[in-house]
């Protein structure tokens, strides 16, 4: 009962932090290049708007343009209460798999993509196509980390992963499991449509992966989908922070406990936000098919993290 | 159409054979020439062989008989479909090599039948069928040919003997490299698969299914019983090229899959891929237990039934789906369908459902099977061992890229087929989904049938692996709560607490859409975004084709295209030009690479053979004398 009363509360957490998180690192983004930026709530001022405002639908579309969102955001809100960001304790039923947390964000990408095909236009389905390529790339590189951070632990299950990191300080160090943490760091980048792979502040069609697939959608449902992405966000960078640095999470429901894991958290995810945010103003997207290099290359750290467990641990 | 019935009756006796399965009935048929009775005594696994066998029979007959047309709904027709059934049938109940070999002949025999069927109205299907009989034979021949250096050097044609011979040594090998090649030819693995794409998409859809759901699955069956009871200790060393052969198809037929934009070719290359993960996991299995980790290696053989299984169920419903579109629209080419969804919701859930199965999305069959072949290959112990330090990433990172390019695949497929506008006239005005015919009923309850299976398997994860553990004689997976599957002292899968946690989050969400609909409504506006153009017509839309572009390019060193662009000039101007034309062709490259010499040489040989016979009938008199003094020769011999 402890276990699903966290979960819930790392679901509302999670949540109400998501556009503050966006927030920062747009606001870094704007002071580093020099302009005033929107302030750090404006991410949620522009839910509350959207919320508002009237959904439109496009002849031709079906279901799915209405369907599509709301799957993603339940899709992220699931990634959300499964992986390991304000506590270590699981449902018994659900346990923070992997495998199963993998599926589940691929369930938001198929959304999606067919979210981008649904309308019929040329830039959806060129975002859709793009979309479900780098989806499919991403793929080695995501489970081989998974392989190799679950190696040393004996299991695939978050939770313990982050406890065993926690336990031990020395196993945070290891060349396997710093490699494994770098290959997650450019999944993350690719998974969450950032620089170097999308442009999410692009607004010319012919470049948009992401933003060409919910190009039709308006009102609510571009809010579901904004928050699905932004939570997807969230969950990513909340698992990849708190792999590198597994302190502070809760696993009882002590007040003091929980105050302090929530802060943890904050902070972790804000700076890590911040960080990344700061990088991409240094950075230009590559090219599509350059894409595929940098995928084969997180796949390659991942591959050697997980040898290098084996023979050289 | 009395013996479509018929169908599925053997269908539903092969069923309710499986509790009798459990004992052995021996029907003994008295055999000359000195071989054992014909054996009919289905094991355990059989049953599960068989189940699929009768369930797919019977699920493809009940679509058949709305489906079927022309010659495939005649007498021959669908007497055809009942001995293609009860030769399966007959293979997995086999407890001999003979009745065994008589129902895998009657499989082929019949199911080439069927593959022919539209040959008449279709001139493409004749070389499909050709290709099919030829593959189909060869594998006959691999196996005969096998079994029978088995049956020598056992003394009996029984499986029991042949197990208990343990048979080892040079004949051995040369037994065990024969039936492999035999099985992985009817199972449709890379280098051998070249029959399935040609075979598959020529049938009649009802046809498809039940040879890509539950024929090729023969070839699994065989693949398992030689590596785990026939040939156990000879198998071991070639426990990698196994894995070998079911990484490469995995990935390679995928692949395939991925950038095909015929829609039943696409089908049977994830059939390829399938049995690909099906033939992976018996191979990480074998190479577990080669290690001496049996715990390990025990799910690896449990997720290769599940495979089994859930490929069964969802790909019946994804070639039904695929038949109901060409009967609607004439075509299958993906590059000229679209909005399927609107005239034909039930199509469009069913295929939806098991599309999500083939790319293993929760809460589907396909995803607890390919759950339980990652969680074998994560915990295998490759510290100790070399061999598995590295087969067991390499096939984490290609079966991966096989869930990645699946998915890519299969949302290609649906949001091709039923989302958007029509591409072409036939798409855009189909025939509708139910008529007055009852048969177009039968259609749709086959299809929701074959959906409600994809989705049961999918969430009662724990009963069904308990079976098929217990039925290969291990105790490493047992259920847990609510139906969930937990491998003992690795993990936990529960679908349906999955879904119940779904649920509960959807549950704000959606009382939060409620009210908002109520204050603010939707409105429809006509145009899609164009970029503040006109209204862009439906030839502006993405296609199958353009949708695998990125592919093609990034894998174009393994596909190579060919492509051509023809650009005619207006009139001598060299600056404007009148007309591009583009085309693209992607051939199977083990096909060009492989079979095409191979046929070359093949004609040169025949064209020197023929030399021998030139009608002279002195000549062949000499040749009867010289085969006669031949064979005194070798009897002679000590």
């Amino acid at each position: 009962m402890i276990a699903v009363f966290l979960v819930i509360l790392q679901v509302l957490v999670a949540t109400a932090i998501t556009p503050l998180l966006v927030g920062v690192m747009r606001q870094v983004r704007a002071r580093m290049e020099g302009r005033v930026g929107a302030g750090l709530l404006q991410p949620y001022r522009d839910v509350r708007k959207l919320l508002a405002k009237e959904p439109l639908r496009a002849e031709g579309s079906s279901i799915v343009l209405i369907a599509a969102p709301l799957v993603l955001l339940v899709s992220s809100l699931m990634v959300v209460a499964l992986v390991p960001l304000v506590t270590t304790a699981y449902i018994p039923s659900i346990p923070s798999d992997l495998f199963v947390v993998v599926s589940l964000l691929l369930i938001g990408t198929v959304a999606l993509a067919l979210l981008g095909l649904d309308s019929g236009t040329a830039f959806g389905g060129m975002g859709s196509s793009r979309h479900m390529m780098i989806a499919a790339l991403v793929e080695p590189t995501v489970l081989m980390s998974v392989y190799a951070l679950s190696i040393p632990v004996g299991s695939s299950t978050l939770s313990r992963i982050v406890l065993a990191r926690g336990a031990d300080v020395t196993r945070v160090v290891t060349p396997a499991g710093l490699l494994a943490v770098v290959a997650l760091v450019v999944v993350v980048l690719a998974e969450t449509g950032r620089l170097p792979v999308d442009n999410p502040s692009t607004h010319l069609e012919l470049t948009m992966i992401h933003e060409g697939m919910i190009l039709e959608s308006a009102g609510r449902d571009l809010a579901w989908l904004e928050l699905g992405s932004w939570l997807r966000l969230t969950a990513l960078l909340g698992l990849v922070v708190n792999l590198a640095l597994p302190w502070g999470l809760a696993d009882t429901a002590q007040p003091l406990a929980l105050l302090i894991a929530v802060a943890a958290l904050g902070a972790k995810l804000l700076v890590a936000g911040g960080l990344i945010a700061a990088a991409e103003v240094f950075m230009a997207k590559v090219r599509l098919f350059r894409v595929p290099e940098l995928l084969a290359g997180s796949f390659v750290l991942a591959f050697l993290a997980v040898t290098a467990s084996y023979l050289a641990g | 159409m009395g013996i479509g019935i018929a169908g599925i009756f053997t269908g539903a006796a092969a069923i309710t054979s499986p509790p009798r399965a459990a004992l052995v009935i021996p029907i003994a048929v008295p055999g000359g020439l000195g071989l054992d009775p014909l054996l009919l005594s289905p094991t355990p696994l059989g049953g599960v062989f068989c189940i699929v066998v009768g369930a797919v029979g019977a699920v493809a007959a009940l679509y058949g008989i709305g489906y079927a047309h022309g010659p495939a709904a005649s007498r021959t027709g669908w007497s055809a479909f009942a001995l293609f059934l009860l030769g399966m049938i007959m293979v997995t109940a086999a407890g001999d090599v003979v009745s065994f070999l008589l129902g895998w002949e009657t499989m082929a025999v019949a199911s080439s039948v069927l593959v022919l069927a539209d040959h008449a109205e279709r001139p493409a299907v004749r070389p499909a069928a050709a290709w099919y009989a030829v593959m189909t034979h060869l594998s006959f021949l691999a196996l005969a040919t096998g079994f029978a250096l088995l049956a020598s050097k056992a003394h009996s044609t029984t499986f029991a003997r042949i197990a208990d011979a343990g048979i080892t040594g040079p004949t051995g090998i040369a037994a065990f490299l024969l039936l492999l090649v035999g099985f992985a030819t009817k199972a449709g693995l890379v280098p051998l698969h070249v029959w399935l794409p040609r075979a598959h998409p020529e049938a009649p859809s009802h046809v498809s299914a039940v040879m890509s759901a539950a024929m090729v699955k023969m070839g699994v069956y065989g693949i398992i019983l030689l590596t785990s009871s026939w040939l156990p200790t000879v198998s071991r060393p070639f426990a990698v090229l196994v894995l070998g052969l079911g990484v490469v198809s995995g990935s390679y037929g995928i692949l395939q899959a991925s950038i095909t934009s015929d829609l039943k070719r696409l089908l049977a290359y994830s059939t390829t891929e399938n049995v690909g993960l099906a033939v992976t996991a018996v191979g990480v299995g074998m190479l577990l237990s080669n290690a001496g980790q049996p715990e390990v290696a025990s799910i690896a053989f449990v997720a290769a039934l599940l495979l089994v299984v859930s490929h069964a169920a969802f790909k019946t419903v994804l070639f039904l789906g695929a038949g109901t579109i060409l009967k609607a629209t004439g075509e299958r080419d993906l590059d000229r369908l679209g909005g399927l969804a609107r005239t034909h919701p039930v199509t469009a859930w069913t295929f939806g459902l098991a599309a999500m199965g083939a790319s293993a999305l929760p809460i589907t069959s396909g995803f607890v099977a390919e759950w339980t072949l990652l969680q074998a290959v994560v915990h295998g112990d490759g510290r100790a061992n070399t061999m598995l330090a590295l087969a067991l990433p390499v096939t984490l990172g290609l079966l991966a890229l096989t869930i990645g390019l699946g998915l890519l695949t299969f949302v290609k497929a649906f949001g091709m087929a039923f989302l958007a506008r029509p591409r072409s006239d036939a798409a855009a005005s189909p025939s509708p989904e139910f008529t007055s015919r009852p048969g177009t009923a039968a259609m749709g309850v086959a299809q929701v049938l074959g959906a409600l299976s994809v989705w049961g398997l999918g969430l009662a994860a724990g009963p069904v692996a308990t079976a098929f553990s217990s039925v290969l004689g291990y105790s490493g997976i047992v259920t847990s709560e609510m139906g969930g599957l937990r491998l003992v002292t690795i993990g936990v899968l529960d679908p349906v607490a999955l879904g119940i946690l779904a649920l509960g989050l959807a549950l704000p969400v959606g009382l939060l859409v409620l009210v908002l609909r109520r204050r603010v409504p939707r409105r429809a506006t006509d145009l899609a975004w164009g970029c503040g153009g006109v209204r862009t017509s439906p030839r502006m839309e993405y296609t199958a084709t353009s949708y695998a572009e990125p592919l093609v390019r990034v894998f174009g060193e393994a596909l190579r295209p060919s492509r051509s662009l023809e650009v005619s000039q207006l009139g001598d101007d060299r600056v404007l030009e009148s007309r591009v034309a583009f085309a693209q062709e992607l051939t199977d490259i083990v096909e060009d690479r492989w079979y095409a010499p191979a046929a070359r040489w093949l004609r040169i040989v025949g064209d020197q053979a023929r030399r021998i016979q030139n009608g002279s009938i002195h000549r062949y008199l000499g040749f009867s004398f010289a085969a006669l003094v031949l064979v005194l020769v070798v009897v002679t011999l000590p």
